[in-house]
């Protein structure tokens, strides 16, 4: 796939931040799936994307991120197929560029290595929502989240039948080190399996910091060639009456955009905590160190 | 191999089908339930060493959980024939909004491999089941799990309407989950917070004595 390796040509990309916490400023409440808000409330989704496009972001996700068959009930094509359509109507009013869109696929929510979920159901259930997706019109594919590299494993096979990119991006919380995912797979394991699989690029999102990131990319880049994607947390959330609050600044986050590059990092954007500002102050580090 | 060491070995190595006929083994050899209990204790311990010591993870965990409920299975309607005192009755669910129920299976299991009764609700479960199946089943513990920062709230809620039912002092409620902290936990006004499933297994023992 040289598509990815075009996209990165002229440097790393500024991906987008959080979408559940900005859809709960537009009133999502807690407990419903932002999902369901493609088909019920697609204009309060598109101002969430608006504000990453208008903050400078290069690649722009979906709210698509649990509408699988296993994780939600649903009209999930509609949804997936609108999620696509919202990024790209987004994407398409940007004023500083070209604005990717990639489309995400969460986890299932089900562990297949505990037999909790059989393959050709865990299989059949990404298959059904990457083609929706594909068929949205999305630049690639996102599976992001992940823990298992089984489950990974079924995810890429059936993301790469729709043709388009496929990015991998697993959950690095568990372990001492807070380097392996909840099924113990270290960066290595998980880089090998997925260059096995066919993945055109690798990453971690989510459970970290933004300074775990660091040397997970390092080990990525050890272990092979990929493109890599890196999307952290904003730290680790602290309650404050009933809303978390993330401590981590979007100048702190992005002061470490020069480490992540020389680790390896290709694509770099925030997962929960972060927010367009973020995002904005990610863009203005990539402008000061090009 | 001895019926007990080989329950011990299908423990530690998620073998349900071997630990259940390790177990009916064991019992048709007139072992006592007592004993298969004392078996079944260390084998966990191990399993929890050697999640401390990175040679495990959730899915291990979750296998050898799953291997001690069908040993547990077996033995605990000799254990309630033998006149021993039932054990302590544990309502269980993710609260609602959140679907994640990996961390609650895994808690579920643990406890029913403790010795506890289970009544698991499952994911996204409203504050009201809580309160009404509690109250019906005479629960001595609620355990309640959020794996999101936007779904823990709803622990509260679910505590809250414990008092507004008038049965909060009946029960005992302990919280867990990804964002979850001890600092949260009294916060809400839960009675405990576990950090771990084993954690989980101490703290129940520890609320039901008290």
């Amino acid at each position: 796939m040289t598509t990815l390796s075009q996209w990165l040509a002229h440097g790393p990309l500024v991906s987008d931040g959080a979408w559940g916490t900005e859809l709960q400023k537009q009133g999502l409440p807690p407990g419903t799936p932002p999902d369901l808000w493609n088909l019920a409330h697609p204009e309060r989704v598109e101002a969430v994307a608006r504000a990453y496009v208008e903050a400078g972001c290069q690649v722009l996700l979906t709210n698509t991120f649990r509408a699988n068959s296993i994780a939600m009930d649903g009209d999930l094509a509609a949804i997936n197929r609108a999620g696509v359509a919202i990024s790209k109507r987004a994407a398409a009013a940007s004023t500083s560029g070209q604005v990717l869109v990639f489309a995400s696929i969460g986890p299932l929510g089900k562990l297949l290595s505990a037999g909790e979920i059989e393959p050709d159901a865990a299989q059949a259930a990404f298959a059904a929502q990457a083609a929706a997706l594909e068929a949205g019109g999305a630049d690639a594919l996102l599976i992001e989240t992940v823990s298992d590299p089984v489950e990974a494993r079924l995810a890429v096979a059936a993301a790469r039948s729709t043709g388009l990119p496929v990015i991998v991006s697993f959950a690095f919380d568990s372990g001492r080190n807070r380097d392996r995912t909840m099924t113990g797979a270290t960066p290595e394991a998980a880089a090998a399996a997925m260059l096995e699989a066919g993945a055109d690029a690798i990453g971690a999102n989510c459970g970290i910091g933004i300074e775990q990131a660091i040397p997970l990319c390092r080990r990525f880049r050890a272990a092979c060639a990929l493109p890599i994607w890196i999307k952290p947390n904003a730290g680790l959330p602290r309650m404050v009456g009933s809303t978390a609050h993330y401590d981590v600044a979007p100048e702190a986050f992005a002061a470490h955009w020069s480490a992540l590059v020389e680790a390896g990092a290709g694509f770099i954007g925030g997962c929960c905590g972060t927010t367009p500002d973020f995002t904005r102050a990610l863009v203005r580090a990539r402008c000061a160190s090009s | 191999m001895s019926d007990l060491e080989t329950l011990r070995q299908a423990v530690i190595d998620g073998d349900w089908k071997t630990a259940a006929n390790a177990t009916r083994n064991a019992i048709a050899a007139a072992v006592t339930p007592m004993a298969v209990i004392n078996c079944l204790m260390p084998a966990m311990d191990e399993v929890g060493r050697r999640f401390d010591c990175e040679e495990y993870f959730v899915p291990e965990m979750l296998l050898s959980a799953r291997a001690m409920k069908a040993s547990m299975e077996i033995i605990r309607p000799l254990l309630a024939a033998a006149g021993a005192a039932p054990s302590a009755r544990v309502v269980i669910g993710t609260v609602k909004g959140d679907l994640h129920d990996i961390g609650k299976n895994l808690v579920a299991a643990m406890l029913e491999g403790g010795g506890f009764e289970v009544i698991d609700l499952g994911a996204d479960v409203a504050p009201e089941r809580f309160v009404e199946t509690a109250a019906a089943r005479n629960a001595q513990l609620v355990a309640l799990s959020a794996l999101l920062t936007v779904t823990m709230t709803s622990m509260k809620t679910t505590i809250d309407a414990f008092r507004a039912a008038g049965i909060r002092d009946k029960v005992k409620i302990m919280v867990g989950g990804a964002p979850v902290t001890e600092q949260y936990a009294q916060s809400i006004g839960a009675d405990g917070y576990g950090e771990s499933a084993g954690a989980a297994v101490t703290l129940a023992r520890k609320l039901v004595m008290q």
